[in-house]
Protein backbone atom coordinates (compact mmCIF):
# COMPACT_ATOMS: atom_id res chain seq x y z
CA UNK A 1 0.00 0.00 0.00
CA UNK A 2 2.69 2.49 0.96
CA UNK A 3 4.67 1.76 -2.07
CA UNK A 4 1.74 2.94 -4.47
CA UNK A 5 1.24 5.54 -2.08
CA UNK A 6 4.41 6.66 -2.78
CA UNK A 7 3.73 6.25 -6.20
CA UNK A 8 0.87 8.26 -6.55
CA UNK A 9 3.09 11.17 -4.71
CA UNK A 10 5.65 11.14 -7.34
CA UNK A 11 3.07 10.89 -9.98
CA UNK A 12 1.36 14.22 -8.57
CA UNK A 13 4.54 15.71 -9.13
CA UNK A 14 5.65 14.53 -12.13
CA UNK A 15 5.44 15.26 -16.10
CA UNK A 16 1.88 14.33 -17.62
CA UNK A 17 1.72 11.01 -19.25
CA UNK A 18 -0.72 12.20 -21.98
CA UNK A 19 -0.94 14.93 -23.98
CA UNK A 20 -3.27 17.26 -24.70
CA UNK A 21 -4.75 16.44 -28.19
CA UNK A 22 -5.51 17.62 -30.48
CA UNK A 23 -2.69 20.48 -29.66
CA UNK A 24 -0.04 17.89 -29.03
CA UNK A 25 0.24 15.58 -31.43
CA UNK A 26 2.39 12.76 -31.72
CA UNK A 27 4.10 12.31 -34.93
CA UNK A 28 5.65 8.63 -36.08
CA UNK A 29 8.56 7.26 -36.36
CA UNK A 30 10.68 6.91 -39.29
CA UNK A 31 9.72 4.00 -41.31
CA UNK A 32 6.31 4.05 -40.18
CA UNK A 33 4.13 2.43 -42.52
CA UNK A 34 1.46 5.15 -43.00
CA UNK A 35 0.06 5.59 -46.00
CA UNK A 36 0.70 4.19 -49.73
CA UNK A 37 2.15 6.16 -52.66
CA UNK A 38 2.87 5.79 -55.91
CA UNK A 39 5.10 7.95 -58.51
CA UNK A 40 2.73 6.32 -61.61
CA UNK A 41 5.57 8.31 -64.05
CA UNK A 42 7.97 5.49 -63.13
CA UNK A 43 5.26 2.42 -63.11
CA UNK A 44 5.95 -0.35 -65.80
CA UNK A 45 3.02 -1.52 -64.71
CA UNK A 46 4.06 -5.21 -64.54
CA UNK A 47 1.65 -6.33 -62.14
CA UNK A 48 3.76 -7.37 -59.44
CA UNK A 49 2.12 -5.20 -56.73
CA UNK A 50 -0.85 -6.89 -57.43
CA UNK A 51 0.08 -10.57 -57.39
CA UNK A 52 1.65 -10.33 -54.05
CA UNK A 53 -0.59 -8.11 -51.79
CA UNK A 54 -2.44 -10.04 -49.34
CA UNK A 55 -5.46 -8.01 -49.08
CA UNK A 56 -5.50 -7.91 -53.06
CA UNK A 57 -6.35 -4.57 -52.69
CA UNK A 58 -4.80 -3.14 -55.70
CA UNK A 59 -5.73 -3.56 -59.73
CA UNK A 60 -3.17 -2.64 -62.26
CA UNK A 61 -4.16 -2.50 -65.86
CA UNK A 62 -1.12 -2.58 -68.37
CA UNK A 63 -2.61 -1.88 -71.60
CA UNK A 64 -5.08 0.98 -70.35
CA UNK A 65 -2.15 2.02 -68.13
CA UNK A 66 -3.98 2.79 -64.41
CA UNK A 67 -3.32 1.67 -61.19
CA UNK A 68 -5.68 1.32 -58.45
CA UNK A 69 -5.28 0.45 -54.79
CA UNK A 70 -8.45 0.36 -52.79
CA UNK A 71 -7.41 2.06 -49.68
CA UNK A 72 -10.24 0.93 -47.10
CA UNK A 73 -9.05 -2.99 -48.40
CA UNK A 74 -4.84 -2.20 -47.79
CA UNK A 75 -3.85 -3.39 -44.70
CA UNK A 76 -0.49 -1.33 -44.76
CA UNK A 77 1.97 -4.55 -44.57
CA UNK A 78 4.25 -3.08 -47.27
CA UNK A 79 4.58 -6.07 -49.02
CA UNK A 80 4.05 -4.01 -52.89
CA UNK A 81 6.76 -1.63 -51.66
CA UNK A 82 9.44 -4.51 -51.16
CA UNK A 83 8.57 -5.89 -54.54
CA UNK A 84 8.01 -3.09 -56.94
CA UNK A 85 10.93 -3.79 -59.34
CA UNK A 86 11.36 0.02 -60.67
CA UNK A 87 10.68 1.70 -56.03
CA UNK A 88 7.75 3.38 -57.39
CA UNK A 89 5.97 2.48 -54.43
CA UNK A 90 6.64 4.06 -50.92
CA UNK A 91 4.99 4.80 -47.74
CA UNK A 92 4.53 7.92 -45.83
CA UNK A 93 4.70 8.08 -41.83
CA UNK A 94 1.39 9.79 -41.46
CA UNK A 95 -2.37 7.68 -41.58
CA UNK A 96 -4.26 8.15 -44.06
CA UNK A 97 -6.90 10.82 -43.52
CA UNK A 98 -10.25 9.58 -41.71
CA UNK A 99 -13.06 9.15 -44.86
CA UNK A 100 -16.93 9.17 -44.57
CA UNK A 101 -17.31 6.92 -47.89
CA UNK A 102 -14.87 4.31 -49.58
CA UNK A 103 -11.73 5.58 -51.36
CA UNK A 104 -10.34 4.34 -54.39
CA UNK A 105 -6.66 5.78 -55.19
CA UNK A 106 -7.03 5.55 -59.09
CA UNK A 107 -3.81 7.15 -61.24
CA UNK A 108 -3.57 6.93 -65.06
CA UNK A 109 -0.15 6.70 -66.33
CA UNK A 110 1.37 6.14 -70.03
CA UNK A 111 1.01 2.11 -70.76
CA UNK A 112 4.61 1.19 -71.61
CA UNK A 113 5.38 0.06 -75.31
CA UNK A 114 6.18 -3.24 -76.23
CA UNK A 115 9.79 -3.69 -77.48
CA UNK A 116 8.47 -4.20 -81.49
CA UNK A 117 6.05 -1.19 -81.13
CA UNK A 118 9.12 0.80 -79.59
CA UNK A 119 11.24 -0.04 -82.49
CA UNK A 120 8.68 0.59 -85.41
CA UNK B 1 -30.94 -25.02 -2.39
CA UNK B 2 -31.87 -24.85 -6.22
CA UNK B 3 -29.46 -24.14 -8.65
CA UNK B 4 -29.41 -20.97 -10.68
CA UNK B 5 -27.92 -21.14 -14.37
CA UNK B 6 -25.72 -17.91 -15.13
CA UNK B 7 -24.54 -16.51 -18.67
CA UNK B 8 -21.37 -14.68 -18.24
CA UNK B 9 -20.14 -13.48 -21.57
CA UNK B 10 -19.59 -13.29 -24.34
CA UNK B 11 -19.84 -9.18 -23.79
CA UNK B 12 -18.97 -8.59 -19.97
CA UNK B 13 -17.79 -5.64 -18.55
CA UNK B 14 -14.53 -7.58 -17.52
CA UNK B 15 -14.18 -10.27 -20.56
CA UNK B 16 -11.80 -8.43 -22.94
CA UNK B 17 -12.95 -11.41 -25.49
CA UNK B 18 -15.78 -12.54 -26.58
CA UNK B 19 -16.53 -16.09 -24.62
CA UNK B 20 -19.75 -17.47 -23.45
CA UNK B 21 -19.65 -19.27 -20.07
CA UNK B 22 -23.29 -20.67 -19.05
CA UNK B 23 -22.31 -20.85 -15.18
CA UNK B 24 -24.51 -23.14 -13.11
CA UNK B 25 -24.89 -22.09 -9.45
CA UNK B 26 -25.49 -22.73 -6.43
CA UNK B 27 -26.17 -20.34 -3.51
CA UNK B 28 -23.15 -18.13 -5.11
CA UNK B 29 -20.97 -21.29 -5.83
CA UNK B 30 -20.22 -22.32 -9.42
CA UNK B 31 -20.86 -25.52 -9.95
CA UNK B 32 -20.13 -26.39 -13.43
CA UNK B 33 -19.24 -24.07 -16.43
CA UNK B 34 -20.20 -25.08 -20.06
CA UNK B 35 -18.57 -22.62 -22.41
CA UNK B 36 -19.43 -21.47 -26.05
CA UNK B 37 -17.65 -20.67 -28.76
CA UNK B 38 -17.86 -18.83 -32.12
CA UNK B 39 -18.39 -15.28 -32.06
CA UNK B 40 -15.60 -14.59 -33.72
CA UNK B 41 -14.73 -17.05 -36.05
CA UNK B 42 -13.21 -15.57 -39.56
CA UNK B 43 -12.26 -18.37 -41.24
CA UNK B 44 -8.50 -17.64 -41.81
CA UNK B 45 -7.03 -21.17 -42.15
CA UNK B 46 -9.61 -21.26 -45.29
CA UNK B 47 -8.21 -18.68 -47.19
CA UNK B 48 -4.88 -21.02 -47.53
CA UNK B 49 -6.22 -22.00 -50.75
CA UNK B 50 -7.07 -19.06 -52.28
CA UNK B 51 -3.69 -17.26 -51.18
CA UNK B 52 -0.64 -17.98 -51.94
CA UNK B 53 2.37 -19.08 -49.00
CA UNK B 54 4.07 -15.32 -49.21
CA UNK B 55 0.44 -13.78 -48.48
CA UNK B 56 -0.40 -16.22 -45.80
CA UNK B 57 2.70 -14.72 -43.74
CA UNK B 58 0.60 -11.49 -43.52
CA UNK B 59 -2.64 -13.65 -43.46
CA UNK B 60 -1.70 -15.12 -39.95
CA UNK B 61 -0.52 -12.90 -38.55
CA UNK B 62 -4.31 -11.31 -38.11
CA UNK B 63 -4.85 -14.31 -36.07
CA UNK B 64 -4.45 -12.40 -33.04
CA UNK B 65 -3.19 -8.90 -33.07
CA UNK B 66 -1.20 -9.17 -29.45
CA UNK B 67 1.04 -11.84 -30.40
CA UNK B 68 1.27 -11.27 -34.68
CA UNK B 69 4.84 -11.74 -34.74
CA UNK B 70 4.79 -15.33 -33.08
CA UNK B 71 2.26 -16.38 -35.49
CA UNK B 72 4.22 -15.42 -38.30
CA UNK B 73 7.85 -17.05 -37.03
CA UNK B 74 5.62 -20.27 -36.52
CA UNK B 75 4.12 -20.31 -39.95
CA UNK B 76 7.66 -18.95 -41.79
CA UNK B 77 9.69 -21.58 -40.06
CA UNK B 78 7.37 -23.97 -41.29
CA UNK B 79 7.50 -23.49 -44.58
CA UNK B 80 11.22 -22.85 -44.09
CA UNK B 81 11.58 -26.45 -42.90
CA UNK B 82 9.13 -27.56 -45.75
CA UNK B 83 11.28 -25.87 -48.55
CA UNK B 84 15.20 -26.95 -46.45
CA UNK B 85 15.83 -23.32 -46.53
CA UNK B 86 18.45 -21.98 -43.43
CA UNK B 87 17.72 -18.61 -42.17
CA UNK B 88 20.54 -16.08 -41.66
CA UNK B 89 21.55 -16.50 -37.98
CA UNK B 90 21.11 -12.45 -37.53
CA UNK B 91 17.93 -13.05 -38.83
CA UNK B 92 17.23 -15.76 -36.05
CA UNK B 93 18.35 -13.30 -33.38
CA UNK B 94 16.29 -10.31 -34.77
CA UNK B 95 13.39 -12.81 -34.99
CA UNK B 96 13.95 -13.59 -31.52
CA UNK B 97 14.39 -9.93 -30.02
CA UNK B 98 11.16 -8.99 -31.72
CA UNK B 99 9.20 -12.26 -30.77
CA UNK B 100 10.14 -11.27 -26.72
CA UNK B 101 9.53 -7.73 -26.98
CA UNK B 102 6.10 -8.86 -28.54
CA UNK B 103 6.02 -11.27 -25.01
CA UNK B 104 6.60 -8.29 -23.10
CA UNK B 105 3.79 -5.94 -24.13
CA UNK B 106 1.43 -8.84 -24.20
CA UNK B 107 1.95 -9.62 -20.70
CA UNK B 108 2.34 -6.26 -19.57
CA UNK B 109 -1.25 -5.80 -21.23
CA UNK B 110 -2.39 -8.78 -19.46
CA UNK B 111 -0.93 -7.60 -15.65
CA UNK B 112 -2.64 -4.34 -16.48
CA UNK B 113 -6.26 -6.55 -17.10
CA UNK B 114 -5.92 -8.49 -14.50
CA UNK B 115 -5.24 -5.57 -12.16
CA UNK B 116 -8.80 -4.04 -13.74
CA UNK B 117 -10.38 -7.07 -13.33
CA UNK B 118 -9.96 -7.44 -9.51
CA UNK B 119 -10.73 -3.30 -9.83
CA UNK B 120 -7.28 -1.96 -9.05
CA UNK B 121 -7.37 0.46 -11.82
CA UNK B 122 -4.74 2.42 -10.78
CA UNK B 123 -1.88 -0.56 -11.13
CA UNK B 124 -3.71 -0.80 -14.71
CA UNK B 125 -2.94 2.45 -16.15
CA UNK B 126 0.60 1.96 -14.57
CA UNK B 127 1.44 -1.08 -16.28
CA UNK B 128 -0.54 0.69 -19.56
CA UNK B 129 1.82 3.43 -19.35
CA UNK B 130 4.75 1.19 -19.27
CA UNK B 131 3.71 -1.22 -21.86
CA UNK B 132 3.63 2.16 -23.98
CA UNK B 133 7.22 2.20 -24.06
CA UNK B 134 7.63 -1.19 -26.04
CA UNK B 135 4.92 -0.07 -28.10
CA UNK B 136 6.94 2.96 -29.26
CA UNK B 137 10.11 0.40 -29.82
CA UNK B 138 7.65 -1.54 -31.94
CA UNK B 139 6.68 1.49 -33.76
CA UNK B 140 10.30 2.51 -34.33
CA UNK B 141 11.94 -0.56 -35.46
CA UNK B 142 8.80 -2.24 -37.34
CA UNK B 143 6.87 0.04 -38.55
CA UNK B 144 4.05 -0.41 -36.92
CA UNK B 145 2.44 -0.57 -33.05
CA UNK B 146 1.22 -4.17 -33.37
CA UNK B 147 1.14 -6.28 -36.59
CA UNK B 148 4.50 -5.80 -37.22
CA UNK B 149 4.58 -7.58 -40.46
CA UNK B 150 8.58 -8.16 -40.39
CA UNK B 151 8.91 -12.13 -40.93
CA UNK B 152 8.80 -13.12 -44.38
CA UNK B 153 10.02 -16.96 -45.43
CA UNK B 154 13.36 -17.08 -45.72
CA UNK B 155 14.40 -14.16 -42.77
CA UNK B 156 13.42 -10.68 -41.91
CA UNK B 157 12.08 -7.50 -43.56
CA UNK B 158 13.83 -4.89 -41.59
CA UNK B 159 16.96 -4.70 -39.34
CA UNK B 160 18.29 -2.55 -36.32
CA UNK B 161 20.87 -0.16 -36.66
CA UNK B 162 23.49 0.09 -33.74
CA UNK B 163 21.91 3.36 -33.00
CA UNK B 164 18.44 1.82 -32.81
CA UNK B 165 19.87 -1.57 -30.41
CA UNK B 166 21.30 0.94 -28.24
CA UNK B 167 17.56 3.20 -28.15
CA UNK B 168 16.01 -0.12 -27.27
CA UNK B 169 18.56 -0.92 -24.59
CA UNK B 170 17.98 2.81 -23.21
CA UNK B 171 14.05 2.02 -23.27
CA UNK B 172 14.47 -1.29 -21.82
CA UNK B 173 16.43 -0.12 -18.77
CA UNK B 174 13.42 3.06 -18.24
CA UNK B 175 11.01 0.53 -18.50
CA UNK B 176 12.40 -2.47 -16.43
CA UNK B 177 12.79 0.16 -13.85
CA UNK B 178 9.30 0.88 -13.88
CA UNK B 179 8.69 -2.42 -13.61
CA UNK B 180 10.17 -3.27 -10.42
CA UNK B 181 8.28 -0.40 -8.69
CA UNK B 182 5.09 -1.99 -9.29
CA UNK B 183 6.41 -5.35 -8.43
CA UNK B 184 5.52 -4.97 -4.56
CA UNK B 185 2.36 -4.13 -5.32
CA UNK B 186 1.24 -6.67 -7.95
CA UNK B 187 3.06 -9.54 -5.81
CA UNK B 188 2.85 -8.61 -2.76
CA UNK B 189 0.08 -6.07 -2.25
CA UNK B 190 -3.27 -7.95 0.71
CA UNK B 191 -6.09 -6.72 -1.36
CA UNK B 192 -4.16 -8.43 -5.01
CA UNK B 193 -2.75 -11.53 -2.71
CA UNK B 194 -6.44 -11.71 -0.98
CA UNK B 195 -7.89 -11.98 -4.46
CA UNK B 196 -6.00 -14.29 -6.27
CA UNK B 197 -4.39 -16.75 -3.69
CA UNK B 198 -5.92 -20.12 -3.85
CA UNK B 199 -8.47 -19.20 -6.43
CA UNK B 200 -8.61 -21.10 -9.13
CA UNK B 201 -6.04 -23.90 -8.71
CA UNK B 202 -5.03 -26.15 -10.50
CA UNK B 203 -2.65 -29.25 -9.67
CA UNK B 204 0.52 -30.03 -10.72
CA UNK B 205 -1.30 -33.63 -12.25
CA UNK B 206 -4.47 -31.96 -13.64
CA UNK B 207 -2.58 -29.67 -15.48
CA UNK B 208 -0.66 -32.59 -17.01
CA UNK B 209 -3.76 -34.47 -17.88
CA UNK B 210 -6.00 -31.68 -19.28
CA UNK B 211 -3.21 -30.38 -21.46
CA UNK B 212 -2.52 -26.84 -19.89
CA UNK B 213 0.02 -24.89 -22.13
CA UNK B 214 2.04 -21.52 -21.26
CA UNK B 215 2.07 -19.69 -18.09
CA UNK B 216 -1.14 -21.74 -16.53
CA UNK B 217 1.12 -25.08 -16.97
CA UNK B 218 4.09 -23.46 -15.49
CA UNK B 219 2.49 -21.94 -12.75
CA UNK B 220 1.27 -25.52 -11.84
CA UNK B 221 5.23 -26.57 -11.52
CA UNK B 222 5.79 -27.64 -14.91
CA UNK B 223 9.46 -26.41 -16.38
CA UNK B 224 7.42 -27.02 -19.82
CA UNK B 225 8.09 -24.54 -22.58
CA UNK B 226 8.59 -24.63 -26.29
CA UNK B 227 11.41 -21.89 -25.89
CA UNK B 228 13.54 -25.19 -24.83
CA UNK B 229 13.01 -26.50 -27.98
CA UNK B 230 15.27 -23.81 -29.56
CA UNK B 231 13.80 -22.17 -32.25
CA UNK B 232 14.56 -18.56 -33.82
CA UNK B 233 18.16 -18.03 -31.76
CA UNK B 234 17.06 -19.55 -28.57
CA UNK B 235 19.07 -22.69 -29.27
CA UNK B 236 22.15 -20.26 -29.19
CA UNK B 237 21.09 -17.79 -26.07
CA UNK B 238 20.31 -20.57 -22.90
CA UNK B 239 16.67 -20.66 -22.00
CA UNK B 240 15.14 -21.36 -18.36
CA UNK B 241 11.82 -21.81 -18.06
CA UNK B 242 10.33 -19.57 -15.12
CA UNK B 243 7.91 -22.12 -12.75
CA UNK B 244 6.00 -21.27 -9.90
CA UNK B 245 4.45 -24.70 -7.72
CA UNK B 246 1.21 -23.07 -5.91
CA UNK B 247 -1.23 -23.75 -9.35
CA UNK B 248 -3.93 -20.76 -8.09
CA UNK B 249 -3.99 -17.04 -9.96
CA UNK B 250 -1.36 -15.97 -7.84
CA UNK B 251 1.27 -18.29 -9.41
CA UNK B 252 0.03 -17.36 -13.10
CA UNK B 253 0.37 -13.75 -12.12
CA UNK B 254 3.75 -14.46 -10.91
CA UNK B 255 5.24 -16.51 -13.56
CA UNK B 256 3.73 -13.68 -15.77
CA UNK B 257 5.56 -10.99 -14.08
CA UNK B 258 8.71 -12.90 -13.86
CA UNK B 259 8.55 -13.62 -17.11
CA UNK B 260 8.43 -9.87 -18.58
CA UNK B 261 11.38 -9.03 -16.34
CA UNK B 262 13.14 -12.17 -18.41
CA UNK B 263 12.14 -11.21 -21.62
CA UNK B 264 13.59 -8.19 -20.82
CA UNK B 265 17.14 -10.02 -19.77
CA UNK B 266 16.47 -12.39 -23.45
CA UNK B 267 16.44 -8.93 -25.86
CA UNK B 268 19.48 -7.62 -23.92
CA UNK B 269 21.42 -10.32 -24.89
CA UNK B 270 20.35 -10.95 -27.94
CA UNK B 271 21.59 -7.49 -28.84
CA UNK B 272 25.00 -8.13 -27.55
CA UNK B 273 25.42 -11.51 -29.68
CA UNK B 274 23.72 -11.00 -32.55
CA UNK B 275 26.10 -11.11 -35.17
CA UNK B 276 26.69 -8.87 -38.27
CA UNK B 277 25.14 -10.53 -41.90
CA UNK B 278 22.35 -11.26 -44.15
CA UNK B 279 19.11 -10.83 -42.59
CA UNK B 280 17.07 -12.93 -45.26
CA UNK B 281 17.70 -15.41 -47.44
CA UNK B 282 17.23 -16.38 -51.18
CA UNK B 283 14.48 -19.02 -51.32
CA UNK B 284 14.85 -21.43 -54.19
CA UNK B 285 12.18 -24.15 -54.30
CA UNK B 286 11.40 -27.95 -55.13
CA UNK B 287 11.47 -29.34 -58.20
CA UNK B 288 8.57 -30.30 -59.71
CA UNK B 289 9.70 -34.67 -59.19
CA UNK B 290 10.06 -33.93 -55.91
CA UNK B 291 8.52 -36.27 -53.28
CA UNK B 292 6.32 -35.64 -50.32
CA UNK B 293 8.80 -35.35 -47.06
CA UNK B 294 8.03 -35.41 -43.29
CA UNK B 295 9.97 -32.55 -41.91
CA UNK B 296 10.21 -32.81 -37.93
CA UNK B 297 8.66 -29.44 -35.93
CA UNK B 298 11.96 -27.73 -34.15
CA UNK B 299 14.58 -29.97 -32.69
CA UNK B 300 13.50 -33.02 -30.58
CA UNK B 301 10.27 -32.53 -32.56
CA UNK B 302 7.77 -35.21 -32.78
CA UNK B 303 8.61 -36.57 -36.71
CA UNK B 304 11.27 -37.64 -37.93
CA UNK B 305 13.13 -35.70 -41.09
CA UNK B 306 14.36 -37.25 -44.06
CA UNK B 307 15.27 -36.54 -47.43
CA UNK B 308 15.78 -33.18 -46.96
CA UNK B 309 18.61 -31.39 -48.77
CA UNK B 310 17.96 -33.42 -51.96
CA UNK B 311 16.21 -31.18 -53.88
CA UNK B 312 16.37 -27.89 -52.66
CA UNK B 313 19.32 -25.37 -53.14
CA UNK B 314 19.68 -22.79 -50.64
CA UNK B 315 21.30 -19.32 -51.04
CA UNK B 316 22.84 -18.11 -47.87
CA UNK B 317 23.46 -14.24 -49.31
CA UNK B 318 22.16 -12.56 -52.22
CA UNK B 319 24.28 -12.04 -55.10
CA UNK B 320 25.25 -8.54 -55.39
CA UNK B 321 24.54 -9.46 -59.41
CA UNK B 322 20.72 -10.27 -58.41
CA UNK B 323 18.36 -7.76 -59.41
CA UNK B 324 17.05 -6.48 -56.16
CA UNK B 325 15.57 -3.28 -55.53
CA UNK B 326 18.02 -0.90 -53.36
CA UNK B 327 16.77 -0.65 -50.00
CA UNK B 328 14.63 -3.69 -49.82
CA UNK B 329 15.67 -6.41 -47.05
CA UNK B 330 12.90 -9.07 -48.41
CA UNK B 331 14.26 -12.28 -49.70
CA UNK B 332 13.70 -13.72 -53.19
CA UNK B 333 11.44 -16.75 -53.17
CA UNK B 334 11.50 -19.10 -55.90
CA UNK B 335 10.20 -22.54 -56.21
CA UNK B 336 6.88 -23.92 -54.08
CA UNK B 337 6.67 -25.86 -50.48
CA UNK B 338 6.18 -29.54 -50.79
CA UNK B 339 5.67 -31.56 -47.90
CA UNK B 340 4.72 -31.16 -44.03
CA UNK B 341 5.96 -29.83 -41.19
CA UNK B 342 4.84 -29.75 -37.34
CA UNK B 343 6.16 -26.11 -35.82
CA UNK B 344 5.84 -24.88 -32.52
CA UNK B 345 6.87 -21.61 -30.62
CA UNK B 346 5.83 -20.36 -27.34
CA UNK B 347 3.21 -17.50 -27.33
CA UNK B 348 2.46 -15.27 -24.35
CA UNK B 349 -0.12 -17.19 -23.53
CA UNK B 350 1.76 -20.70 -24.34
CA UNK B 351 2.39 -22.92 -26.53
CA UNK B 352 1.51 -22.47 -30.31
CA UNK B 353 1.50 -25.12 -33.06
CA UNK B 354 1.17 -25.16 -36.68
CA UNK B 355 0.72 -28.00 -39.11
CA UNK B 356 1.26 -27.31 -42.78
CA UNK B 357 1.39 -29.14 -45.99
CA UNK B 358 1.96 -28.16 -49.32
CA UNK B 359 1.49 -30.26 -52.70
CA UNK B 360 3.50 -28.51 -54.76
CA UNK B 361 1.86 -25.85 -56.05
CA UNK B 362 1.67 -21.87 -54.61
CA UNK B 363 -1.12 -22.74 -52.25
CA UNK B 364 -0.76 -24.49 -49.10
CA UNK B 365 -2.78 -27.38 -48.83
CA UNK B 366 -3.58 -27.33 -45.23
CA UNK B 367 -3.06 -25.21 -42.51
CA UNK B 368 -3.77 -25.55 -38.96
CA UNK B 369 -3.32 -23.53 -36.00
CA UNK B 370 -3.62 -24.95 -32.62
CA UNK B 371 -3.77 -22.06 -30.58
CA UNK B 372 -2.88 -22.34 -26.29
CA UNK B 373 -6.27 -20.88 -25.52
CA UNK B 374 -7.77 -23.85 -27.10
CA UNK B 375 -5.48 -25.86 -25.00
CA UNK B 376 -6.37 -23.63 -21.89
CA UNK B 377 -9.97 -24.44 -21.70
CA UNK B 378 -10.34 -27.31 -20.47
CA UNK B 379 -7.91 -26.82 -17.55
CA UNK B 380 -9.96 -23.32 -17.15
CA UNK B 381 -13.56 -25.70 -16.83
CA UNK B 382 -11.84 -27.86 -14.21
CA UNK B 383 -11.31 -25.27 -12.12
CA UNK B 384 -14.02 -23.13 -11.80
CA UNK B 385 -16.70 -25.54 -10.43
CA UNK B 386 -16.13 -24.62 -6.68
CA UNK B 387 -15.42 -21.06 -6.64
CA UNK B 388 -17.31 -17.92 -5.80
CA UNK B 389 -19.15 -16.24 -8.25
CA UNK B 390 -17.31 -13.24 -7.72
CA UNK B 391 -13.93 -14.91 -8.08
CA UNK B 392 -15.05 -16.07 -11.71
CA UNK B 393 -13.47 -12.72 -13.57
CA UNK B 394 -10.43 -12.97 -11.75
CA UNK B 395 -9.80 -16.81 -13.03
CA UNK B 396 -10.78 -16.50 -16.03
CA UNK B 397 -8.81 -13.92 -17.28
CA UNK B 398 -5.85 -15.81 -15.24
CA UNK B 399 -5.67 -17.94 -18.14
CA UNK B 400 -5.24 -14.99 -20.40
CA UNK B 401 -8.10 -15.52 -22.87
CA UNK B 402 -7.48 -15.29 -26.40
CA UNK B 403 -10.50 -16.02 -28.28
CA UNK B 404 -10.15 -14.44 -31.55
CA UNK B 405 -6.99 -16.94 -31.67
CA UNK B 406 -8.66 -19.87 -30.89
CA UNK B 407 -11.46 -19.49 -33.46
CA UNK B 408 -9.52 -18.01 -36.29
Amino acid sequence: MFNMTKNVVANLFAKSSTRLYPFAVRGHFEGFRGTLHINIDECIFCRTCQIKCPSQCIAVDNKAGTWTCEAMSCVYCGVCVDVCPTSCLSMSKEHRQVATEKQTMAYQGVPKKKKKEAAE
Amino acid sequence: MARTILPFGPQHPVLPEPLHLKLTIEDEIVVEALPTLGYVHRGLEKLCEVRDFNQMVQIVERVCGICSCLHALCYCEGIEQIMGVEVPRRAKYLRTIWGELHRVHSHLLWLGLFADAFGFESLFMQFWRVRERIMDIMEATCGNRVVVSVNVVGGVRRDLSPEQCQWIEQQLIISEKEIRQLQTTILNDYTVKKRCCGKGVLTKEQAYQLGAVGPMLRGSGWAQDARQTGYAAFGELGFEPIVEYDGDSYARCAVRFRETLQSFDIVRLAIARMPAGETAANVEGANEDDTPRIISGNRGGIMQSYNRDKHHSITAAPPPDLDIPAGSLAAKVKGKPDGEAVTRVEQPRGELMYYLKGVGSKNMDRVRIRTPTFANIPPLLAILPGCELADVPVIVLSIDPCISCTER
